[in-house]
């Protein structure tokens, strides 16, 4: 029995964590993403996390769930409903019985008895929402999920668990058939299915000296806790396959909570995202390597969170390039497109909506961000030698289908080297079929592609009075970089400062 | 074949009361034989190690058995055996303390199973692999005498018989509240597998463990004593035949595979406390050893010690190789401070002495000869006595090792006589060399005392050498060459600039 709400089956899930997650949460500035989806639920950032950093690679699987966010955001107070009675679940039991399991048999079918006689109520809350709702939901997720909550869980059925329930209440006797071992332990302990009229009633079915008895006198202590250790090994067994199944109904709700956790996130952002007026849109996704990026209004969704007004979308049409260099004005945009391509690239294979009025692309089999890393400049190595340390283990990782992602690459060597380094690098990378965006000032880099077909070039705007659009547009590189506009920019307090992205200082 | 022992042909016994030879403590063979007993306590291994051979034969014998010992396969098997014999003692000893009868002779019966597995175990394992020691062979054909004799046989017969009786023996045990009934087993179905069909489709992989781990308790309690009692009154005929084997059969271990239990586990320690440096690319050898001649060869030796700790600290270990041809008899070392002379001296007495105990020696190959006694004198930096009280000392100890040697002892003196003068030092050590070589001892004499290497043919001028590159560095290789102690000096002098050669051109304005 599972939800199946993120994928049709439970094949698709469950894939290793990409290796540069943390690459990606410090360079697409997931945290901002993550606290708007999460809101107040701490739970929902650890399930946003997951979901964005164990991108689908597969368009049908992000079309599965597209179409299950699409019924969340027509019936969000369902789904919200639904994902609450998971949370209580699972919360009131940890409240409850927290620390009740100890290591003795008695404990824990005591603990698995009352945690169940908790459970199964809430599982008659669910397939109450289920019978009411069935009618208004359309995706293939919700609709399985509430054929399969009403089918699993009849009244009889429920009637079945509670009367198990009541049996294995350890206030009860038991009866244990065994056998002896090596040194005259007992082995293979099982309990015997209760008689119906209890063990009280148990009538010996030959009159001769087939038994044999003995009481612990009312005040032996250490007897009764004897008489308690041999009852424990007696019942290990069915103590442990009652908690077992405690646990796997208890489970069942976790895996609820946390793949509704999800789609309440998403809820959660796009409440936030709609209050100020950014357009959202479903992706349509391509399989990788067969559609290249075209959006308008693709804007940077943790940007814009950060602040009350709208931020500034780029339209872009990639058709045909399987490399995109981004030349032009510091603080101009640059770095906020680049991130508005990961977070959005991210968001798609997560079966999410995107910053954006329209938005395709393939899917990419692995996102990699090769960002400057400012700390690093203490090690020991040079910090040439730690950008190529970083390159190499991006090489470990990276294939054909990826998208690759450069912000000021090799800045850090003189502009020879390092467009030598960078020239040499994307030639490798999209000869290998991995698509690149560039961010660089490295006028001899971007400039020696001019030539070639696939590469497309945007550049930062900049208006004629010195002031920056954060609009970027189709533009070859220029020779002559904007540090003087920054710089008047910083020094000239009188002019009021522009809204501004994290533009990365050559 | 007769088979006595695995560490003696003879079959003869370690004396009781044997201590640890004087020069253990210098050759840090205390630390090897505490590693080496480590986890090995119950077989009494220390006083085995106390006792070198001083027979070639004998030493051949013990070499021949360690090297079979070698194989993989017949070492799986004798770990296997060990472990099972440790398993019986255990068990044997377990069913002396129980109070309650039936219980006690389970226990005790299953000695008697655990043992008689062991033995044909054993048996078969070796009957299975290539044996070439003497030690080895006879003791595989005794085990397949002991294995085929009747009582052997009854014994294992008759107890798999009470086994199977017992273990077809189904009963119930019910408890409501206090009270406790046991009844012959009549049918009824197992609650569990009702709970697990009715929660199934709610299983998602694998839940946690929730089964109490119980331990395989020494004791009953008292209550499950109890039952065991009325189970034995159900079924009074059954236990009546575990009773009758269990007197019967009183003293079930053979005394040989006993004493083999134990000896073996001399080489067995020995192989797993040198696997790790093994495997960390150093060699061991058997070392020949020659009955006419002091013809001594060691190639890639190393300090045993020394290099166990090293190969744990994941350091690298230096190997030293020496040789003492013809009338050789005396290597004299010397060679810059931490230069790795002490090192190369314990190593000397560590080889001599680990060749007498029949086991694989450090190096790539060696020729050893068997000494009656080895002697040691190194210097005690913390000894606080005047001068002349530890000059004093140090004489009528060396002088203690000539008498009680004789020409076939070994020698290992380090840093003899450092505490007088100069002048002493020269005239004592040169006596001391001159009065081994008188005595045709075989030894080694760590020195600053450059003279002392060579005063005769007998001696061997040995030199702790240092990186060329680097004087500062110590390469711990210890070579055949003139004792030269300003080279070193000159080296680290042109380093630092301030040789004279330098000091001139520097100082011309």
């Amino acid at each position: 029995m599972r939800p199946l709400l993120l994928a049709p089956s439970d094949a698709a899930s469950g894939l290793p964590q990409i290796a540069n997650a943390d690459d990606l949460i410090r360079d697409l500035e997931l945290p901002t993403l993550l606290s708007a989806m999460s809101g107040d639920d701490e739970y929902i950032w650890g399930i946003a996390r997951q979901s964005l950093l164990l991108p689908l690679v597969d368009p049908p699987s992000i079309r599965y769930r597209q179409e299950a966010l699409e019924d969340a955001l027509e019936h969000p107070s369902v789904v919200r409903e639904l994902y609450d009675i998971a949370t209580e679940a699972v919360e009131s039991e940890k409240e409850r019985f927290f620390g009740m399991f100890r290591d003795n048999p008695d404990s824990t079918l005591g603990g698995s008895v009352r945690l169940l006689e908790l459970l199964v109520p809430m599982l008659r809350r669910l397939r109450a929402v289920a019978d009411r709702h069935v009618a208004e939901f359309g995706s293939q997720a919700f609709t399985g999920f509430y054929a399969m909550l009403r089918e699993q869980l009849s009244d009889e059925y429920l009637d079945e668990v509670e009367r198990h329930i009541r049996n294995l209440d350890p206030r009860r006797g038991v009866e244990l058939a065994t056998r002896m071992g090596h040194v005259g332990e007992t082995l293979d302990y099982r309990v015997l299915r209760p008689r119906r009229n209890g063990w009280r009633d148990w009538i010996p079915s030959v009159m001769s000296r087939s038994s044999y008895s003995f009481e612990i006198p009312p005040r032996d202590h250490a007897g009764f806790r004897a008489l308690g250790d041999m009852r424990g090994r007696g019942i290990n067994e069915v103590a442990n396959a009652l908690g077992q199944s405690s646990d796997h109904v208890r489970g069942f709700f976790a895996g609820l909570r946390q793949e509704l956790a999800f789609y309440v996130g998403c809820l959660n952002l796009a409440d936030r995202l709609a209050a100020k007026g950014e357009p959202t849109c479903m992706p349509i996704v391509a399989a990788a390597g067969e559609a290249d990026l075209t959006a308008t209004d693709l804007y940077d969704v943790s940007l814009s969170l950060q602040f009350d007004e709208r931020v500034v979308g780029n339209d872009i049409d990639g058709s045909g390039a399987s490399a995109v260099f981004i030349t032009g004005a510091n603080g101009g945009g640059k770095s906020t497109f680049l991130r508005s391509v990961g977070l959005a690239h991210l968001m798609m294979q997560a079966g999410m909506f995107v910053g954006a009025t329209s938005f395709a692309d393939a899917v990419s089999t692995g996102l990699f961000t090769h960002y400057p890393r400012e700390e690093d400049t203490t090690m020991q190595k040079g910090k040439l030698e730690e950008e190529l340390a970083r390159i190499s283990e991006i090489a470990d990782h990276i294939g054909p289908g990826a998208l690759l992602l450069c912000n000021e690459s090799f800045a850090s060597t003189n502009e020879r080297e390092g467009a030598e380094i960078g020239r040499q690098l994307v030639r490798a990378m999209t000869e290998s079929g991995v698509r690149v965006v560039y961010v660089t000032h490295l006028f001899d880099l971007a400039h020696s592609f001019e030539n070639e077909d696939a590469v497309l070039f945007l550049r930062a705007e900049r208006r004629s009075d010195g002031g920056r659009t954060f609009r970027l547009h189709e533009a070859r590189p220029l020779e002559t970089s904007y540090g003087e506009d920054l710089y008047r920019q910083i020094f000239d307090s009188s002019r009021a400062a522009a809204q501004g992205g994290s533009g990365t200082q050559p | 074949m007769t088979f006595e022992s695995v560490l003696f042909r003879g079959g003869e016994q370690v004396p009781s009361g044997l201590s640890a030879p004087d020069h253990f403590v210098d050759f840090n063979l205390d630390q090897v034989v505490d590693a080496l007993t480590a986890r090995r306590e119950p077989y009494e291994l220390t006083p085995l190690f106390f006792m070198p051979l001083h027979d070639a034969n004998e030493v051949r014998y013990r070499q021949a058995a360690c090297r079979d010992l070698e194989d993989t396969v017949v070492r799986r098997a004798i770990d296997h055996f060990a472990a099972e014999m440790g398993a019986v003692r255990q068990r044997r000893e377990h069913a002396l303390q129980l109070r309650h009868r039936y219980h006690r002779y389970r226990w005790y019966r299953e000695a008697v199973r655990v043992y008689a597995e062991a033995v044909k175990t054993l048996r078969d394992d070796l009957h299975r692999v290539g044996l070439h020691s003497e030690a080895m062979i006879s003791l595989r054909e005794y085990l397949e005498d002991y294995a085929r004799s009747s009582a052997f046989i009854a014994l294992v017969e008759e107890g798999d018989s009470i086994d199977e009786e017992l273990a077809a023996i189904r009963y119930t045990v019910q408890i409501v509240g206090s009270r406790v009934t046991v009844r012959r087993y009549e049918g009824g179905d197992d609650y569990r597998r009702d709970v697990e069909r009715t929660f199934s489709k709610f299983k998602q992989g694998d839940a946690k463990n929730r089964l109490v781990i119980y331990p395989e308790r020494a004791d009953l309690n008292h209550v499950e004593a109890q039952v065991l009692e009325l189970v034995a009154a159900l079924f009074p005929q059954s236990f009546g035949r575990l009773s009758d084997y269990c007197v019967s059969n009183q003293a079930f271990i053979d005394p040989h595979l006993q004493r083999f239990d134990r000896e073996v586990q001399l080489y067995l320690a020995w192989l797993d406390f040198i696997a790790p440096m093994r495997a960390g690319g150093l060699m061991f050898c058997y070392p020949k050893v020659p009955t006419a001649s002091k013809r001594t060869n060691v190639v890639d030796g190393f300090d045993v010690a020394l290099a166990a700790k090293l190969i744990h600290e994941g350091g690298t270990v230096v190997t030293n190789g020496f040789s003492l041809e013809e009338d050789e008899r005396i290597l004299v070392v010397t060679g810059p401070n931490q230069g790795g002379k002490t090192t190369f001296a314990r190593m000397f007495g560590q080889l001599h002495y680990l060749a007498a105990l029949g086991l694989p020696v450090p190096g790539t190959e060696a020729t050893l000869s068997l000494p009656d006694r080895i002697f040691s004198h190194f210097e005690k930096e913390e000894d606080i006595e005047t001068l002349r009280g530890r000059l004093e000392d140090e004489l009528v100890r060396i002088h203690e090792m000539f008498e009680q040697a004789t020409s076939d002892s070994v020698f290992v003196i380090n840093e003899g006589f450092s505490s007088t003068t100069l002048t002493d030092s020269v005239f004592l050590g040169g006596e001391v060399v001159r009065r081994m070589i008188e005595r045709d001892l075989l030894g080694v004499y760590v020195t600053f005392i450059d003279e002392l290497a060579s005063i005769s043919k007998a001696t061997v001028s040995m030199v702790a050498t240092v990186d060329p590159e680097d004087p500062a560095k110590r390469t711990l290789h210890i070579v055949r060459q003139p004792a030269d102690g300003l080279a070193y000096t000159a080296a680290i002098v042109s380093k630092y600039g301030v040789s004279y050669a330098q000091l001139k051109e520097r100082i011309v304005p």
